[in-house]
């Protein structure tokens, strides 16, 4: 354990800096939304998944229903049944930290573990992917309680930092299209969503889109995999 | 914000994350294999997420005036256009959101 401290530290310095800034800005947002302190350090603890963790804010101060909330989490993080899906041998034989290794498995997290080969000694694997997913864990909770604490005490204007969550899907948005083989899923996304934005209003449109865009993303995948036979 | 309901609301989107984190390494713990359509939809469905959930974000953009999408227009092409020149993730939403706060803290 104590040879994997280091790497896997130096490992998640890029994370730190990320998720400091948007565990901050998180924080800060709930405050701002009407959130205490306990909410905002459950949240970034017990749900921890940043995207979603933004989203929710949103849910919470709209009166979103519980079903509805269950429903789209299940959309925003369907994402992570794929990486588990490619973690399933790596962490086969991962003992007693597994469960914490699967729950902790975030985007950044899982971009860190799923590198192939991992950059220490194959003696100190475990160790070292107990500590990434750990010390990411402990930076965006840190980040968030200082964003919470931050909006508790100072009477910064803050109007409009809430745009960060924006930003955020807007950068990961434009890097998928620049690295993109296929930008069909893209404009698949942004036109069924806009369609149900534009036919049902901002209140009823996202369930709606969600199985829209699903729909159409297994015909779509369908179509290509028996066009591969042809 | 109700009290009850948002913790009620946190522990169902904790339960929903954590169940789809676990979900593969329950089904899949005998070394079966990952079903086609898991696979195919594995790989479009993120970009397709990302898309909506910018769409979501933007949905309460108002045209009725200057100042209900103005804001919302430049903060988003700040973002992008910083995004595809440095490809740097922080600077591309600390740029973009630092923009729109100035915009819609004293122009608007």
């Amino acid at each position: 354990m104590k040879h994997a401290l280091k790497p896997a530290f130096l490992a998640t310095l890029p994370v730190m800096t990320g998720y400091l800034v948007l565990g901050f800005g998180f924080g800060l947002v709930l405050l701002e939304a009407g959130g205490n302190l306990p909410l905002a350090l459950a949240m970034s603890g017990f749900i921890y998944a940043g995207s979603m963790q933004y989203v929710a804010i949103d849910l919470l101060t709209g009166g979103a229903t519980l079903l509805s909330a269950a429903l789209m989490t299940l959309m925003v993080n369907a994402r992570h049944l794929f990486y588990g899906v490619s973690m399933l041998e790596k962490y086969r034989d991962a003992g007693a930290a597994k469960p914490y290794l699967i729950f902790a498995l975030t985007d950044e997290t899982y971009s860190l573990v799923c590198q192939e080969p991992l950059p220490v000694p194959q003696e100190i694997r475990r160790a070292y992917c107990l500590l990434v997913s750990a010390f990411d864990h402990l930076w965006w909770v840190l980040g968030t309680a200082l964003g919470a604490a931050a909006g508790t005490v100072l009477a910064i204007n803050t109007e409009g930092v809430d745009f960060a969550l924006t930003a955020l899907f807007v950068t990961v948005m434009v890097e998928q299209w620049l690295t993109a083989e296929d930008r069909v899923p893209a404009l698949i996304g942004v036109g069924a969503s806009v369609l149900c934005l534009v036919l049902l209003g901002a209140a009823d449109f996202l369930i709606p889109a969600m199985l829209l865009i699903a729909l159409l993303l297994c015909l779509y995948t369908n179509g290509r995999a028996v066009k591969r036979h042809e | 914000m109700n009290e009850i309901h948002a913790w009620l609301m946190v522990a169902v989107i904790a339960l929903v994350t954590a169940g789809l984190r676990f979900l593969p390494f329950l089904i899949f713990s005998g070394g079966r294999k990952t079903p086609a359509i898991i696979e195919r939809l594995g790989a479009v469905l993120p970009a397709a997420m990302m898309a909506m959930l910018v769409v979501y974000c933007l949905k309460g953009t108002s045209f009725a005036t200057a100042e209900g999408w103005v804001p919302v227009l430049i903060g988003v092409a700040v973002t992008a256009g910083l995004h595809v020149w440095k490809r740097n993730t922080l600077l591309s939403i600390v740029g973009g959101t630092v923009c729109y706060m100035l915009l819609v803290q004293v122009v608007f």
